[in-house]
């Protein structure tokens, strides 16, 4: 493909921004409009459940990049105006405002949208956390009151929980896994993360569903659980996940499954990209479609899209890895934990509460955990690495 | 150019370190970043810059005309 003359992003979040970005520093000299539904200034989301909730930061302080940098860019900003409909033949974009934006490239970075709990509407008291204001009004709500439930055991939920109970709240941690962040972490590190939120004071019900939210006169005043428990509550954090925004793209002819399916360079179709929290691409090393839900894949990605725009067409192969802050504790996590893989400990010790796990699968090691080891972690990245840039070889017939 | 590391900002991800390891490093006990190199030799100014892209947490920021 020739370099396009004309490059439109929507969406200018972190993978957005971040692929405007990538494309400059690689020479990109042409045309460069992003288009983004929220009206700030881009900002980063991961300090939203932590130094902005907890009040460390001013909002401004999240901000991606300042003013200047920005403008050194040489793009043209659509803020607040978010798009409505995608023509990608045509390759031409409408926004609720009515602007039409034709271009040779399209990048599509609209992530996620916060999932709600099915009877929250209209309730108040209810609160999601996806975007600066969504922080704000529960940072404000959370000032106001003692008794918090956070909803669902993933990162956010546990971080939730981590930030409101260091703000001196009392603080339930409810999900439907064995210990909050099972999924991610394996049983082991999963099991110490428990062992610190209990230590934190957190109250945990662990493999629990929500039965329903309780209510009097529209204003939440706890949970119902699945073991008929019920915990009173001032403010319920439904923190269960987030769904690729999508919607507007409906009749665009993309392949929408769980995100925009793409192929191995994040190519939805021709002269159409997507990246970030949105993209679900084939990662050819694992052999199989993925979509990561974290900030490094964010600014990786945008990368990788921005070289393929440009025509360097190479596969994007990343190791996918996540952080998160709770209490005092910094986890890193690399690659992928999978259900039969061995936790073997590389470096430190659980019981000085500061180690590495590695997770070691059938075909070798997959994963590795960092707790409060981050460069440590680090250095054991390069033993997994392999897993996941080499394609895996080809069945024998 | 002119590297400034914003250290609490910084979530010691090592992103910087795993592109450009001559510029960057992370201190053992909470991975925070160490500049190594303020003001990076001509050959390292692109992988610094990739850096800058990369880092997860912006805390890396370049003063292209120092
Ligand atoms: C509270 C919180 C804490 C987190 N903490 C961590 C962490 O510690 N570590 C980690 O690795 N990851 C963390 N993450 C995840 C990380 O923030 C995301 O992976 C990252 O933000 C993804 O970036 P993105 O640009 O793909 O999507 P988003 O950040 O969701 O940005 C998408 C943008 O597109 C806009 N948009 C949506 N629809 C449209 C439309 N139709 N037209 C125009 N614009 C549109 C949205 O308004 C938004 O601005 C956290 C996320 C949250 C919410
Ligand atoms: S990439 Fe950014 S967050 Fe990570 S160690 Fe370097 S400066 Fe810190």
């Amino acid at each position: 493909m020739n370099t396009p003359q004309h490059v439109l992003v929507v969406g200018a979040s972190a993978a957005g921004l971040s692929t405007a970005e990538a494309l400059r520093r690689k020479g990109f000299d042409g045309r460069l409009t992003l288009v983004g539904a929220e009206s700030e200034l881009p900002y980063d989301r991961p300090p939203l459940s932590k130094q902005v909730l907890s009040g460390a930061w001013d909002t401004t302080r999240a901000q991606l990049r300042p003013k200047e940098a920005l403008d050194a860019l040489a793009a043209e900003f659509v803020l607040g105006d978010p798009a409505v409909e995608l023509d990608a033949d045509g390759r031409r974009v409408r926004t609720a405002s009515g602007l039409r934006v034709t271009a040779d490239a399209i990048v599509i970075a609209t992530g996620l949208k916060a999932r709600e709990l099915p009877d929250q509407a209209g309730m108040s008291g209810v609160h999601v956390i996806r975007t600066v204001g969504d922080a704000v009004r529960l940072r404000s709500a959370l000032l106001k009151t003692e008794r918090v439930v956070v909803v669902g055991d993933g990162v956010l939920g546990a971080e939730t929980a981590s930030t409101a109970r260091s703000m001196g709240l009392e603080v339930c941690l409810v999900g439907p896994q064995p210990a909050p962040m099972t999924e991610q972490l394996g049983p082991l590190v999963a099991d110490h993360l428990a062992d610190l939120h209990r230590r934190h004071g957190v109250c945990l019900h662990s493999g629990v569903l929500l039965e329903g939210l309780v209510s009097r006169d529209g204003a939440v005043t706890g949970v119902r659980l699945s073991d008929g428990e019920d915990l009173p509550a001032d403010v319920v954090v439904a923190a269960v996940g987030g769904l690729p925004a999508t919607d507007w793209l409906a009749d665009s002819g993309l392949r929408l499954d769980d995100g925009i399916v793409c192929d191995e360079h994040c190519r939805a179709a021709e002269g159409v990209w997507a990246v970030g929290d949105v993209a679900r691409w084939h990662h050819q090393g694992l052999g199989r479609l993925l979509r990561l839900e974290n900030r490094t894949n964010a600014s990786e990605q945008a990368l990788a899209v921005a070289a393929d725009i440009l025509g360097e067409n190479r596969p994007y192969l990343p190791v996918p890895y996540f952080w998160t802050d709770q209490f005092d504790v910094k986890l890193q996590a690399y690659g992928l934990p999978s259900a039969d893989s061995q936790a073997q400990i590389v470096e430190g010790d659980p019981g000085e509460s500061r180690f590495v796990v590695r997770h070691n699968g059938p075909r070798g090691p997959m994963g590795v955990l960092g707790w409060k080891m981050p460069r440590q972690a680090r250095l054991h990245r390069a033993s997994i690495v392999d897993q996941y840039t080499r394609p895996p070889e080809p069945a024998t017939p | 150019m002119k590297i400034t590391v914003d250290e609490e900002k910084c979530c010691g991800a090592g992103q910087c370190v795993l592109i450009a390891p001559e510029v960057f490093d992370q201190r053992d006990d909470d991975g925070i970043v160490v500049l190594l190199e303020a003001e990076p030799a001509a050959e390292h100014q692109d992988v610094v810059r990739e850096s800058a892209s990369v880092c997860p947490a912006a805390a890396i920021h370049l003063d292209e005309k120092a």
